[in-house]
Formats: structure tokens, C-alpha cells, sequence
């Protein structure tokens, strides 16, 4: 049984028969959770038996009467003693506020109408707490769906969107500052779902439910997963497939050159969000393991593609081989000393998906798909890795992941334009072509118009044997600065004949102008040109509708005119070489990796 | 649509949310004969009788149900008027 795998309208339809099923498992744990609510908390109870089951615990639910969250917690609270329950659920909406600042309210007043209502729950938070030994989860709150105010309602204090968002992070306060309070985050359930499918207005009126049943479906969800968290029942362990899972193509297949990661296509992207992605859960404590069908060399090859996020230290276990995979996660978990009821598995391929759940008991296997830009949203929907609350080793262990790039100051001033580009902290690979770039050589060659001397086109067969023959110079320039990766953006190609070399093609993508990338490809144009003998560089513009950003590159990079045609106004331009002193300033040039 | 194929396919939502496989409904069925018809199934009822028609059941409309004869029969009405 596994309700991650039916939609929401199979769940609600079949709940009774799915309860059944579920609560007839031997082994389960009991849990006793007091709901005090503030609307009608049926269904949400009805909803969270269900996931608690799934979860292997078997729930005893007590909920107060109709809106007596107050009183039940507070004023009389003998019922809920009684009942002795280890969790208690605050459930209350916008509706539950005493009272909401009127619209002339003053900014003064607007702090204690926060303060009185912040009063009224620490009240309630205070009184479970010395009256039984439970867990307290109080969710915060929704926006109100109507904002009277429009887009002031979250500005003026008088405005209710303003006084919610003050109370939750009040709400937040409080739970970060005392361990026996949870707080559940339906504002942002609410704002996942949308505002316009949370309230149901008949139901409200008509039941005092206040949420649709995707509502309230989220947030049985959303409490089954804390209450896992609390009884250490979160997951621990991602297990990842690699081919078509962490990166695009098959690696035994197209070799490393040819699988897709990086900035170069729309796919590689994708591919390098959900490694990102990965890398973040491993940063807040989630271990990462590999299992993959593929030869153990080869699929390590992967993690050494310079583009990719993952390298192999970040992963705690892994397993490439032809052995089945359930096979090797059992193996996995012997060595990681983990249960396997503590494994997320992730596959593109749904016969090793199917094969994986149905052979391993208490195994987590998200439907993923074999779109890549979804799966990190499956994922998170699963809530499979909640954590109750940062540990002190969470936070120390992810403050040493932390890459200490120094955060955007958006106050920065700088006295001219050199300090800027010196802020971005620019460093750029500058090298001869590379197989592995020559497909996104190719690409960038035939669709960049504006900054292109000479809009020549080549195909990829051509630039292949380009990068073969020894009569032409090829560069490519990638460009990385604090705030990521730009990828390859610019292409250089010189053709030599005798001690001249004339350059064929000078190109760069826009989203690196004005940053003396070409000075950076210049210098080592030059010097790659020296080492073969090379005394004089010649360079031609060729105005096209679309180029004119670049009528005056040569002569900003010191250039001398040779000749213009009047009629195409095509102009040619020479560089001796001999005494010419490097001039990038701004940019740091990798040393070239060989091997 | 032919309120007996409405009331078999009734029956068939009405054997899920209440989980008794071998309900039989009739159009006098109302929640004093039929067994856990409680308020918080017939919620469920009302919701998934909504999603399987595509229809939305006015406030005013539900509390003049008296039995499944009286859902069929503005069932009908609603799926006319679609």
C-alpha cells in the first residue's frame, strides 16, 4: 500500500476501504494526538488516520469541541488531561483571530493588536505544556482571501495581510525558541495550492469546513510527515540513478563528452537544477548514494564532466554494476548502517522503480516520471526528509558546505567601473577547442548575431575538423563569477597563414558584454598565437543589420586600419604581436587543465 | 442522462465512500436506511458526486435532498443545464 502513488480523487473516494487495509497491518505504533480546533476538523482528522497508517502508526484521535480551541487548552482543560495525548494540534485559521486592526489603525497600535493576539496563544502553548507531556504543533496562518486594502493590505497597518504576516513571524519566534512547540506552515501550504483552491465557501458555510478537500488533503499530509519527524521516522538517504536521472544520455553509450549537464541546452540545464537540487538536500544532512547500471570507471567518469554540481565526495555510498538494483540499495544500507525504511529511490526507469518497491519492504519510490525538470517537485511533495528542527551538527555540518562566496551587497558602491568588475570576481577558462565543447561551439557560432566580427556559420562536421587541423587556432571562453556559471560565451577562431593569422571568426554571447572578456581572449589569442611563430594578427568587420555593437571592436583592442571599403564598409585590421603586453585586468584566467 | 444508468453509477460512488461492496440504492435510499451514512460520508458524498459530474450543488440545493431520489433527479437538472 502506498497512498504517494493514488490522486487525490482515488484517496477520497476510496479512504474507508483504503483505512481498512491499512489499519489491518500488524506492527503499527500508537500515537494519541488532541486536535483542538477552530473550524470543523473532521475531514483533516479523517484524512491524517489515513496517512499516519500508511506511515506505520496507529493514530487515537481526540478533537475538541467546535471551535473551543481556546477554552479546551486553557480554561478547562480536564478533557484533554484525561486523554493524555503525545501531540496536541493547534488548528486555527484567520477566522480564529480575535481581533484584526480596523483599516484606520495607527502603526502604534498595530504592535499590540500582534502583541494581544501573539498573548492569547502563548496562553494556550503555556497551559498544554504544564498540563500534559505532549508535543504541541500550531500551524501559522493563511492570508485572508479577501485583501480590502489591494496591494496596501500588505503595507498600511490597517491592512489584515500586513497583521498576518506579522503574527507568523511571531509564530516562527516562538518555535525557534522553544523545542516543545512545532510549527506547521500552512501559509505556505496555502500559497502552494493557491489561495482561490484553499477556502471553499459552501463547505464553510454549509459544514464549517473551512478548506477544500485538496486543502484539507494537504494538510493531513503536511502533519503525517511532522509527525514522522518527531518519532525519527523522517528519511534519511536519497538513492539516485544516474543515466537520464542526474544527467541526460546514457554515459556507457555516448561517453562522457556526450551526456547532457551544464548551461549549454535547455536539457543540461534541467539536469543541472536537479543535481543542484541534490547538492542542497546533502547540505542540510541527507546522505546521497549512487545506484546505477553501468561500469563502475565509467559512471564515475560522470561526476569529473566539469559541469557537474555533484562530485563524487558528495556521495556516501556508491554502487555501479549489472547486478540488480534492489540488490545493491540492500547493499547500500549494510554499508551506510541505515534501514532501508529511511531510503528515498529515484529512477527515470519505471520497470527498476516497480521492481525496487515491490522487492523492497518500507521503501520510499517517488513516481518521478522521466521528466527532469519535475523531479525535484515530486520529490519535495513526497515531504520524505522533514526535519523537526536544525541540530546543532545539521547546522555545523552545513556551514562547512557552505561555499563562503560573499553575498551580493546590493548597497555596494564602487568608485568606477574596474572596482565593479573586480567585485564579480570573474575567472574565466580560456582554452583550444575540446570535444567535449565542440557541439555548443557549433551552436553558438550559428545563432549569435550581434556580437559577431563576421557572422560566419560552420557546422559541426566543420568545426570538427577544424579543431583537428593544426593550421587554425580555436578558443573558447567560459566566464564564471560569484554569482554562478555563464557557461561557454565566446568563440575565437584564427587560420594561419605563414606568420599571419588571420581571425576568421571573433564572437560572444550578450549576457557577458562589458565585462573585458575580450581582452581576456585577446591575451590568450596572442599568446597561443607567439608559441606557433605567429607576428601579426589580422581581423576583419563585416557589417551586417545586426552587428553594429562591434564596428569599433579593433580599434577598442588597439588594432591598426588597414583598409574600409566605401561601398561594404568592410574594414581590416592588424595587431603586431611582437610587443604586446598582456591586458586583462579584471578577469582571472584559469591555467589551461592538459590530460 | 437515464436516471437508472445514474443511479448504478450513484450506487458505485456510494459502495466506495461508505466502503460496503455490496450496497444496494434505491431512489428512496436517505441517510436514516442506509448504514455510517454519517454527516461527515455525506460531505464526502456531496464532493465526490461534484467531481464526477463537474457540477457544483448550491447551499440552498442540498438541505432540499431528501434521499438519492431527489439527488438524481437534480443531478439531471444540473447536467441539462450544462
Amino acid at each position: 500500500m502506498n497512498l504517494d502513488h493514488l490522486s487525490i480523487d482515488e484517496i477520497l473516494l476510496k479512504r474507508r476501504s483504503l483505512r481498512r487495509q491499512l489499519a489491518a497491518v500488524e506492527g503499527l505504533q500508537s500515537v494519541r494526538i488532541a486536535v483542538l480546533g477552530g473550524s470543523t476538523t473532521n475531514e483533516v482528522v479523517d484524512l491524517l488516520e489515513l496517512f499516519l497508517l500508511d506511515s506505520g502508526f496507529q493514530p487515537v484521535f481526540h478533537q475538541s469541541e467546535y471551535g473551543r480551541f481556546y477554552e479546551d487548552a486553557v480554561l478547562d482543560p480536564a478533557d484533554l488531561i484525561a486523554f493524555a495525548p503525545d501531540i496536541v494540534y493547534l488548528h486555527t485559521s484567520y477566522l480564529n483571530v480575535q481581533s484584526v486592526p480596523p483599516v484606520a489603525c495607527s502603526e502604534k497600535d498595530f504592535q499590540s493588536y500582534v502583541e494581544d493576539e501573539l498573548g492569547r496563544y502563548q496562553q494556550i502553548w503555556q497551559s498544554i505544556e504544564q498540563n500534559v507531556p505532549a508535543q504541541i504543533i500550531q500551524n501559522n496562518f493563511e492570508l485572508p482571501p479577501h485583501a480590502f486594502l489591494g496591494n496596501l493590505d500588505s503595507v498600511s497597518s490597517g491592512g489584515a495581510s500586513r497583521f498576518f504576516l506579522a503574527l507568523n513571524a511571531e509564530f516562527a519566534r516562538a518555535a525557534a525558541g522553544d523545542p516543545r512547540l512545532t510549527l506547521q506552515d500552512v501559509h505556505r501550504l496555502s500559497a502552494q495550492i493557491g489561495l482561490a483552491n484553499w477556502f471553499d465557501w459552501d463547505r464553510y458555510f454549509g459544514y464549517k469546513i473551512l478548506t477544500t478537500s485538496e486543502g484539507s488533503i494537504a494538510l493531513a499530509r503536511s502533519l503525517a510527515s511532522i509527525v514522522r519527524a518527531i518519532y525519527g521516522k523522517s528519511r534519511k538517504v536519497l538513492v539516485l540513478d544516474l543515466d537520464n536521472t542526474l544527467w541526460g544520455g546514457v554515459i556507457g553509450d555516448d561517453g562522457v563528452d556526450g551526456i547532457q549537464i551544464g548551461r549549454e541546452t535547455p536539457v543540461a540545464e534541467a539536469y543541472t537544477a536537479f543535481q543542484e537540487y541534490c547538492l542542497m538536500l546533502r547540505n542540510r544532512g541527507v546522505l546521497l548514494a549512487v545506484c546505477s547500471k553501468n561500469n563502475e570507471d565509467v559512471a564515475k567518469q560522470g561526476f569529473e564532466h566539469p559541469d557537474s554540481v555533484l562530485k563524487l565526495e558528495h556521495i556516501s555510498c556508491f554502487k555501479a554494476n549489472w547486478e540488480p538494483k534492489h540488490e545493491n540499495i540492500l547493499a547500500i544500507a549494510k554499508e551506510l548502517n541505515l534501514g532501508v525504511d529511511s531510503f528515498v529511490f529515484v529512477d527515470d526507469n519505471p520497470a527498476e522503480r516497480s521492481i525496487v518497491e515491490s522487492q523492497i519492504g518500507g521503501i520510499a519510490v517517488p513516481n518521478v516520471g522521466n521528466e527532469v525538470s519535475k523531479y525535484a517537485a515530486i520529490i519535495e511533495a513526497g515531504r520524505y526528509f522533514e526535519p523537526v528542527a536544525m541540530s546543532e551538527e545539521d547546522i555545523a555540518r552545513a556551514a562547512l558546505y557552505q561555499t563562503n562566496a560573499a553575498r551580493a551587497s546590493s548597497e555596494a558602491k564602487f568608485a568606477n567601473y574596474g572596482e565593479y568588475l573586480d567585485s564579480l570576481e570573474m575567472a574565466a577558462e580560456i582554452e583550444r577547442f575540446k570535444p567535449l565543447y565542440l557541439e555548443r561551439i557549433a551552436q553558438l557560432t550559428n545563432k549569435s548575431n550581434q556580437f559577431n566580427l563576421t557572422t560566419r556559420r560552420y557546422t559541426l562536421a566543420e568545426m570538427e575538423a577544424i579543431s583537428r587541423d593544426e593550421q587554425y587556432i580555436g578558443l573558447y571562453g567560459k566566464l564564471s563569477d560569484r554569482f554562478g556559471d555563464n557557461g561557454l560565451i565566446s568563440i575565437v577562431l584564427g587560420r594561419r597563414e605563414d606568420a599571419v593569422l588571420h581571425i576568421d571568426l571573433w564572437l560572444m554571447s550578450c549576457r557577458v558584454l562589458k565585462r573585458d572578456m575580450e581582452l581576456a581572449m585577446l591575451d590568450v589569442l596572442v599568446s597561443e598565437a607567439k608559441i606557433i611563430g605567429i607576428g601579426t594578427l589580422v581581423g576583419a568587420y563585416l557589417p551586417t543589420k545586426k552587428n553594429g555593437m562591434v564596428e569599433d571592436h579593433y580599434e577598442k583592442l588597439g588594432f591598426d586600419p588597414v583598409s574600409l571599403d566605401p561601398d561594404s564598409k568592410v574594414s581590416v585590421w592588424t595587431l603586431d604581436v611582437s610587443g604586446y603586453i598582456p591586458r586583462t585586468q579584471h578577469i582571472k584566467i584559469m591555467e589551461p587543465v592538459h590530460g | 442522462m437515464d436516471s437508472n444508468i445514474l443511479l448504478e453509477e450513484l450506487q458505485s460512488i456510494f459502495r466506495d465512500i461508505l466502503d460496503q461492496p455490496d450496497l444496494v440504492l434505491t431512489r428512496g435510499s436517505n441517510a436514516n436506511n442506509v448504514e455510517d451514512w454519517d454527516s461527515l460520508a455525506h460531505i464526502n458524498l456531496v464532493t465526490a458526486i461534484e467531481k464526477r459530474y463537474k457540477i457544483k450543488f448550491a447551499l440552498g440545493e442540498l438541505q432540499e435532498l431528501k434521499d438519492v431520489g431527489d439527488m438524481i433527479d437534480l443531478i439531471q437538472v444540473k447536467l441539462a443545464a450544462k
